[in-house]
């Protein structure tokens, strides 16, 4: 389900908040309602964790993540680090990478398969966002821009990227993918996706201003409907179980 | 992506524009600036907002102009091109919108209102830029601009005058003048123009225009001018002062085939200038001419009036002269255009054939035996002037002949109007003064007239125009005449250029 939440009035909640599959990061704020939006929503299944990055509240942007690893820029101080690795699941491999381009959430976009990359990002990068995050890197531009990571948004599910994407374009990335894409808008009208929006696969939260459009958009391309968290996890009891004894 | 390079250059992939859902209505449409669709945006942001819809001009009724503030009148028909421009000028606007179009929409002319529809470009939410049109209704209100209210109030009100005077008895200079003054429309902006004793006075509404006047008099004539002002009215809040401006022009009085005795001062500035020199043209500077020795030399207004002087004898006083014979002493020389040739001539008065006197003339190549010609007459006047007691021991000629007569043609011409005629301009003749003599206006009237005929140099500046009144048939029997009169096809072939003027001006009487 898609739910609208505001951080401090400003409707980019993308830009202060990260969720996967596995964890939810969040900025700390004047006021406790955003955390306790994510918190309401998430709080049975993963944990929900409130940090900085470099002392500022722009975490969604500067780290890019999925339910394998986080990578975080090194602005990153070592008590944040250190806060992120305790409070995070072991399965979640937490690393600092060295990159000139740090706002690492504006430059890679991914889900647990597969992510896009700006394209001039180092080669150790790439190599290490392969490890890390457990996933195929792949260079791109999302309607001539080279900020993947702030113009499109991908689940597992499915994907929104950029309104100007051309119909070629589209048809590539979904190759690429291998997921459903859609152009659209969020936060009425605005084309910077991921600063409006934040993802997993059974939940959405996106900013206040998002019309009953774009809501309607974002929860049928990334198949919000009918997911519920139990679904999930019990779909995948069922892929670890074979036999009942 | 990623273009595929090929040798010859980049290979851009097709690109099809796809669809995206406007975020308010959930139409599909073409991805833009905003990404809504048009109808959303119209209704979320009007770009006319704040802009205004209704503005107050003002309209002169008498003279059709609209006032610009402070204080330009702009003169506009209805529904022309300055019209739309005055009132888009008048229209507020901000500096983030831009006219693209203007157009008007008809209205009732007295209805007093002029729609306008403009088209303008204004950036909306996210740099979608929106085109609107919009109606703007200007309403007009009447209001008497300031030259009308001024013509209202006293039409006969004049800002600036110029007082044109020549003090000599005769009015010559004047017809002259006038027939310049219509050729080169010198007097277009005058408001009245006043007939005086001794000259005319011009009337204009504005001081340039009458420092143009006097400027293109100053060209003409030989002339000096003062002028003075004198003040009617004043704002003292405002500090405007309205002034009427006066400007006095004195011709000299030296006309043509004048006789004049140069004091000695200025005979000495001309290179001693035999004392006695006949006047042969006045332009805008004089020609003076000795007729004893054929020397000139020409005098410009300034030089004039450091040390003016008056002529001894003028054109009234000439007198017929009967030429016996004549001997041509000298070669045929070209001074100042006109030919002349010295020699003695043997002349009678016709009043006196009895006494002749053989004389120095210039006129050698006119005159032969048998021949009438004017000139004056020195052995019978008794001049008065105090210039010519300063020479000592001066001795006068007895007669100094100055053009051929043309009584007899003109006896045979006598009856038969003449092909052309000229124009003259409107003016009001002041009945205060002492009104002179009606026939004698006449004579000095048809005196000029005949001297335009003779004088293929005076009729350069004029401008003449047909005759309708002669009978055609008339025309045949002018050939026993020769030499001087005016044909009629010299003067046209000389207006090649004038062709549709004279068939305007045909239906004017004389």
């Amino acid at each position: 389900m898609a739910a609208r939440i505001q951080f401090e009035n400003s409707c980019e909640v993308g830009v202060f908040s990260k969720l996967t599959n596995a964890y939810c990061l969040v900025a700390i704020g004047g006021s406790e309602n955003f955390y306790s939006a994510f918190e309401s929503e998430l709080a049975d299944v993963i944990p929900v964790v409130k940090t900085s990055i470099g002392g500022t509240r722009i975490i969604g942007r500067l780290c890019a993540g999925n339910k394998n690893g986080l990578l975080l820029p090194h602005t990153t101080t070592d008590q944040e680090l250190q806060h992120l690795r305790n409070s995070l699941p072991d399965q979640v491999v937490v690393q600092r990478i060295d990159e000139r381009l740090s706002a690492l959430g504006n430059c890679i976009a991914c889900n647990d398969h597969v992510a896009l990359a700006h394209t001039d990002l180092d080669r150790e990068t790439e190599e290490l966002i392969a490890d890390v995050l457990g996933v195929e890197v792949f260079r791109q531009t999302i309607a001539g821009n080279i900020l993947v990571g702030s113009y499109c948004v991908i689940s597992n599910r499915g994907g929104l990227v950029h309104p100007h994407t051309s119909i070629e374009d589209l048809d590539e990335l979904s190759t690429l993918l291998q997921v459903p894409l859609v152009a659209g808008t969020v936060n009425r009208g605005s084309e910077v996706i991921a600063a409006g929006l934040t993802v997993n696969d059974w939940t959405a939260f996106c900013g206040s201003d998002t019309t009953a459009t774009e809501l309607s958009v974002i929860e049928s391309v990334f198949k919000l409907r009918e997911a519920q968290p139990s679904a999930i996890v019990d779909e995948m009891r069922k892929s670890l179980i074979d036999t009942y004894v | 992506m990623v273009p595929e390079e090929l040798a010859s250059g980049m290979f851009i992939p097709q690109q099809t524009i796809g669809s995206v859902l406007c975020c308010m209505c959930g139409v599909p449409m073409q991805p833009n600036a905003a990404n809504m669709c048009i109808k959303c945006l119209r209704s979320h942001v009007d770009i006319t907002e704040g802009l205004q819809k209704h503005v107050t001009i003002l309209h002169c009724p008498e003279c059709g102009c609209y006032l610009q503030p402070p204080k330009t009148w702009i003169k506009a028909e209805l529904e022309s091109n300055d019209l739309l421009l005055f009132c888009l000028k008048r229209l507020k606007k901000p500096n983030t919108v831009r006219v693209v179009h203007a157009e008007f929409i008809w209205t009732e002319p007295h209805s007093k209102r002029i729609k306008v529809r403009v088209r303008i470009q204004k950036e909306a939410l996210h740099g979608a830029i929106l085109e609107q049109p919009y109606v703007v209704e200007f309403t007009q209100q009447e209001h008497m601009c300031d030259p009308c209210t001024r013509v209202q109030a006293n039409p006969d009100q004049w800002v600036a005058a110029v007082q044109v005077r020549q003090h000599v008895p005769h009015r010559r200079t004047f017809f002259f003048l006038e027939q310049l003054i219509l050729k080169h429309s010198a007097a277009e902006r005058a408001i009245n123009i006043k007939e005086m004793d001794q000259g005319i006075d011009f009337f204009f509404g504005n001081r340039s225009h009458a420092v143009k006047f006097v400027e293109f008099l100053g060209s003409v004539v030989p002339c000096k001018s003062r002028n003075d002002k004198q003040l009617v009215s004043h704002d003292s809040k405002s500090n405007n002062y309205n002034y009427k401006y006066t400007f006095s022009v004195e011709i000299c009085p030296i006309c043509r085939e004048d006789l004049i005795c140069l004091p000695p001062k200025v005979s000495n500035s001309l290179g001693n200038l035999g004392p006695l020199v006949l006047c042969m043209k006045v332009s805008d500077s004089i020609f003076l001419l000795d007729p004893v020795t054929l020397r000139s030399a020409y005098m410009d207004a300034n030089q004039y009036w450091r040390l003016p002087f008056k002529p001894l004898l003028t054109s009234r006083q000439l007198v017929e002269y009967l030429v016996f014979n004549v001997e041509v002493e000298g070669p045929k020389a070209t001074i100042g255009k006109k030919d002349y040739a010295l020699a003695y001539a043997e002349v009678a008065r016709v009043s006196d054939i009895g006494r002749t006197f053989i004389v120095r003339t210039h006129l050698g190549h006119l005159l032969e035996p048998g021949h009438t010609a004017l000139g004056y007459d020195l052995y019978a006047s008794n001049s008065n002037d105090p210039e010519v007691d300063k020479y000592r021991g001066l001795v006068f000629p007895e007669a100094i002949l100055i053009k051929r007569s043309h009584e007899e043609e003109r006896k045979k011409m006598r009856g038969k109007t003449r092909a052309w005629k000229l124009k003259n301009m409107k003016m009001e003749v002041d009945d205060s003064v002492k009104r002179v003599d009606e026939e004698k206006k006449n004579t000095e009237y048809e005196e000029f007239l005949r001297d335009l005929e003779v004088d293929p140099e005076l009729r350069f500046n004029i401008s003449f125009y047909r005759n309708k009144e002669r009978q055609p048939s008339e025309m045949a029997s002018t050939d026993g005449d020769n030499d001087e009169p005016v044909e009629l096809e010299d003067l046209l072939a000389e207006l090649k250029l004038k062709e549709d003027e004279e068939e305007d001006s045909d239906d004017m009487t004389g």
